[in-house]
């Protein structure tokens, strides 16, 4: 059954930019205000959800030719090294550091290895549901 | 450089080896490491000269400082004397196995890092004097011989055996480091040396002798002794480089060693010279009568090495007893522990020979069954020539090495019938009688192994390969330990004053305090003494029995196979696999629902019975805020929300339902100013909605006739015992204020310490950090198992499919 879904495809296309901007800044404004990495990360993944909605999973493995279970990987490398990164400057384990910077363009901005940790939290969690909407949707 | 080091210096060669396996294929990879023994050997035979002198040298590491466990390389002589064995012996045998394993055939990539690995682990055995680095390289060694006899990973019997092998001394090296904690208990330090000092007050804890039977479990596992020696004839599964080194010259000498360094402890103890010496010497005597019922090459060498373990077992506990009787009184005592040294040495060098032999005629003739060998002399004679030399000293003939420690075995056991402590005296001539017979079939056992592959007739028929010599490469470490085993016996002082002594007085300090103290002079005749009679007797027993051995070794097969301790290993394995099965099998049934009884049942009677015992439930209303209306309202909705699920005739409407019930739950979030968590709720709620009816596909069909959850009482109550814990929680968190709040600690810290605005995410990232990383964790292992529940689930479909269409 085809169904006449014009609607939404054409909508789809500008709102998933609208989301995923609105995740990435959620993400980074996680530390001040709501938000961060593990929101920022699903609501990337509903980004493309909405996109599997409106087009098929085979259009959208092409618009985004990422392998999920690398990406979870990955941020869980990320995420553990962050971590682990700390006992080299024989701190404890977990131990983040922060500072104040003045960036050109963005002026004084904090910088913090809890972001990291957290851009490994965003991975890890856009990367398994994912692999899970994919794989069972997959499975037909 | 401190030579703690030195351990490690084979595990990071091991590093290299896949490279150099993969980029340099033209060269054996087996030349570059024979490198690291060598130099290692070469290194700590600069040590010899300083444990001549009776003196020690250590050198730490810390590994873990919040724990205090360190690693101690600790050198005095008999760890040095290891350490030479371990590292001579790995040199000759990573020698052989170059001519050994085919470089194209084989994958010697995983040979050598595994034949390294296990080098690190046993010199770290040895060296240690920490004892929780002890147990590490301990059962290190017990991975890395498992890794080795399963080499030919493809074969049922390398895997059974590596498997068993594995499970025994694993066990063993459990109870030794239960062993060890007492110890700590006790003495209040790990270390072996500072245990040693407090020996006299130790003796008189209650703990005592509870340490001292768990650490002879862990000694008798790894070195063989009854009745635990079943995995070692399995472990003959291993290539013949590896049952040489591991399972006849290093590992499984490990727990001699163990008992060797734990003697100046423990002498005191009638339970250690009892079990010690009763242990051995029963080993000595089963592990050389069932020798003769083998018909495989290394089967013989296995149980030979069970017996010759037990020897040297014997003759550490019978060394215990000098403590007891001093130096001056019987002079004869003070030979058990330096025989048993000396044998140890003498049994490396003609046991290796023999096993390389027992190799190289697997080689070149492809069988190792005995029945089809023999009239080998003539086509290999300079194998048949080692063997001889082997076989002999083995069998306790002049003019070699075995000889004279099997002269002192006799003495130290002839002088237990006259010790007279702990009813010794009564019991005491049976160890002479036992050591008697056990030498009888030893001398039997190695005839059986020398001529009847190499004398006799030969059926070419009968083998798989052509016989022919073996390549001169291969000959090599063979020969230089059968070399060895002649020149001991023309200089054995010079071994004794430069190896034998030192050791001795590591394991004897209470008798001396320098290895020059030690008056025992190695000669081959003593004149007319029982023991020479001893031996007199030995040789002509065994030669008559030997002549008739066709007559009474078809007696072997008449023992029941119903009783032997193998059949008691597979059961127990078999009733440990099946057992946990069935058990698994009562309460996995496979089904989501009973998952979620259990675990649902689990946190009721876990949190009402803490709320219960701990006195926590309380109910106050004060400090409360009033209900506001549009509170009322989502709350009705949510109760609605909920009810439409139970009561809902498709599911369709179900998931539906459900995800009002979700962001009503945000709008309560909403409302009670939590918008970091409205605002994940909401995300995840879209996200299961939509998961959900992507699975819809997947789902059964609700039953037409039952399109209604059926009523079921344990669910019911169940269902209501959740709600109610909930609420009792969630009452009494408001109620009791017993400690204060955590909340005003983020406050004054978020910013200052943690750099930081919103406390959610703050926590989520810092203050609770591990719990955040151990859920990314848990979710990637979440994600992978669906992956495999669906990907395995299709591969099954299609192998059904391919069995159809065949």
């Amino acid at each position: 059954m085809k169904t006449n879904d014009v609607i939404l495809q054409t909508t789809t296309k500008i709102i998933f930019f609208i989301i995923f901007l609105f995740s990435i800044h959620i993400f980074f404004a996680g530390h001040y205000t709501p938000g961060g990495g593990f929101v920022g990360g699903l609501l990337t993944a509903t980004g493309i959800v909405l996109l599997l909605l409106a087009f098929d999973l085979k259009t959208v493995m092409n618009c985004f030719p990422i392998n999920y279970t690398v990406m979870t990987a990955v941020g869980l490398l990320l995420a553990v090294s962050t971590a682990a990164g700390s006992i080299f400057f024989n701190v404890p384990f977990f131990t983040h550091a922060f500072d104040h910077f003045d960036l050109p363009l963005l002026g004084d901005q904090s910088l913090h290895t809890a972001m990291l940790f957290d851009t490994g939290v965003y991975l890890v969690v856009v990367g398994v549901t994912m692999t899970i909407i994919q794989s069972i949707g997959a499975d037909e | 450089m401190s030579f703690v080091f030195f351990i490690f210096i084979p595990m990071f060669a091991a590093l290299l080896v896949p490279f150099l396996y993969k980029k340099i294929s033209g060269i054996h990879t087996g030349w570059f490491v024979l490198a690291v023994p060598v130099v290692l050997f070469g290194i700590y035979t600069t040590f010899l000269p300083m444990v001549q002198k009776g003196e020690s040298a250590s050198s730490s590491f810390e590994w873990v400082p919040s724990l205090g466990i360190s690693f101690i390389s600790y050198i005095d002589g008999l760890s040095l004397l290891f350490t030479l064995l371990i590292t001579g012996i790995g040199a000759l045998v990573v020698l052989y196995s170059i001519f050994y394993l085919d470089k194209t055939r084989e994958q010697l990539h995983n040979f050598y890092v595994y034949l390294l690995l296990f080098m690190t682990a046993m010199l770290g055995v040895v060296q240690s004097d920490h004892m929780i680095s002890l147990y590490f390289f301990w059962e290190l060694t017990s991975i890395s011989s498992f890794l080795l006899i399963g080499y030919w990973y493809k074969r049922d019997r390398s895997r059974f055996g590596a498997l068993k092998s594995m499970m025994i001394t694993v066990f063993g090296g459990l109870m030794m480091l239960g062993g060890f904690v007492l110890l700590s208990i006790m003495g209040d330090t790990y270390s072996i040396r500072e245990l040693i000092v407090q020996a006299p007050e130790l003796a008189h804890h209650e703990l005592f002798v509870w340490s001292l039977v768990l650490i002879l479990f862990g000694a008798f596992t790894k070195s063989a002794q009854f009745p635990f020696y079943i995995w070692l004839p399995d472990a003959m599964e291993a290539p013949t480089p590896v049952s040489a080194y591991l399972h006849s010259a290093t590992m499984v000498k490990a727990g001699l060693y163990l008992v060797a360094r734990f003697t100046p402890l423990y002498a005191s103890s009638e339970w250690w010279i009892w079990l010690v010496t009763g242990t051995g010497l029963l080993t000595l005597l089963w592990g050389s009568f069932f020798a003769l019922k083998q018909t495989d090459l290394k089967g013989i060498l296995a149980f030979s090495t069970v017996s010759q373990l037990g020897l040297i077992m014997s003759l550490l506990g019978a060394g215990a007893i000098s403590f007891h009787t001093g130096i001056e009184d019987h002079s004869i005592f003070k030979y058990a522990a330096f025989a048993a040294i000396f044998h140890l040495v003498n049994h490396a060098t003609f046991k290796g020979s023999l096993f390389m032999i027992a190799g190289i005629v697997d080689h070149e003739t492809g069988t190792r069954d005995i029945r089809k060998l023999g009239g080998l002399m003539s086509l290999m004679p300079i194998s048949f020539t080692i063997a001889l030399i082997g076989g002999f000293s083995m069998a306790g003939l002049p003019p070699f090495n075995g000889f004279l420690s099997k002269e002192m075995f006799l003495t130290g056991m002839l002088s237990i019938s006259e010790f007279n402590l702990f009813a010794f005296d009564t019991w005491g001539i049976l160890f002479p009688i036992i050591a008697w017979i056990a030498s009888v079939f030893t001398f039997i056992y190695s005839f059986y192994f020398v001529f009847r592959t190499f004398a006799g007739k030969h059926q070419p028929d009968l083998l798989p390969k052509q016989a022919h010599e073996a390549p001169i490469g291969m000959l090599i470490s063979p020969a230089i330990l059968g070399t060895l085993v002649t020149v001991i016996f023309f200089i054995p002082n010079v071994i004794g004053d430069m190896l034998v002594k030192p050791a001795v007085l590591a394991i004897q300090p209470y008798l001396y305090s320098t290895p020059h103290d030690i008056d025992i002079h190695i000669s081959a005749w003593h004149g007319l003494t029982p023991e020479l009679f001893m031996t007199f007797g030995i040789i002509i027993i065994g030669i008559i029995l030997y002549w008739s051995l066709s007559k009474w070794q078809p007696l072997y097969d008449k023992f029941p196979n119903g009783f032997t301790l193998n059949r008691l290993y597979d059961s127990l394995m078999f009733l440990s696999e099946v057992g946990t099965n069935r058990f698994s099998r009562i309460y996995m049934t496979g089904y989501m629902r009973s998952y979620l009884v259990y675990m649902f049942t689990g946190i009721i009677l876990l949190t009402i019975s803490t709320v219960f015992l701990k006195n926590a439930f309380d109910v106050s209303f004060v400090l409360l805020t009033p209900i506001r209306f549009y509170e009322l309202i989502i709350a009705l909705v949510l109760i609605a929300g909920t009810m439409t699920i139970l009561l809902a005739k498709s599911r369709l409407t179900s998931i539906i339902a459900l995800g009002a019930v979700g962001y009503t739950v945000a709008l309560f979030f909403v409302i009670f100013n939590a918008p970091d968590l409205a605002l994940t709720q909401l995300v995840i709620e879209t996200i299961s909605v939509a998961l959900f009816l992507l699975a819809f596909y997947h789902l059964p069909k609700l039953n037409r006739h039952e399109n209604r959850i059926r009523f079921r009482l344990g669910n019911a109550l169940i269902a209501f015992g959740v709600g109610a814990t909930v609420t009792i929680i969630a009452l009494s968190a408001h109620s009791q204020k017993l400690i204060p709040s955590i909340s005003s600690y983020y406050e004054e810290t978020v910013y200052t310490e943690a750099g930081g605005g919103n406390i959610v995410n703050v926590i989520l990232v810092d203050y609770r950090g591990f719990d955040t990383l151990f859920e990314i964790a848990v979710l990637a292992i979440a994600s992978l198992g669906i992956i495999g529940m669906i990907n395995l689930r299709l591969t099954k479909k299609k192998e059904v499919n391919r069995i159809e269409n065949k």
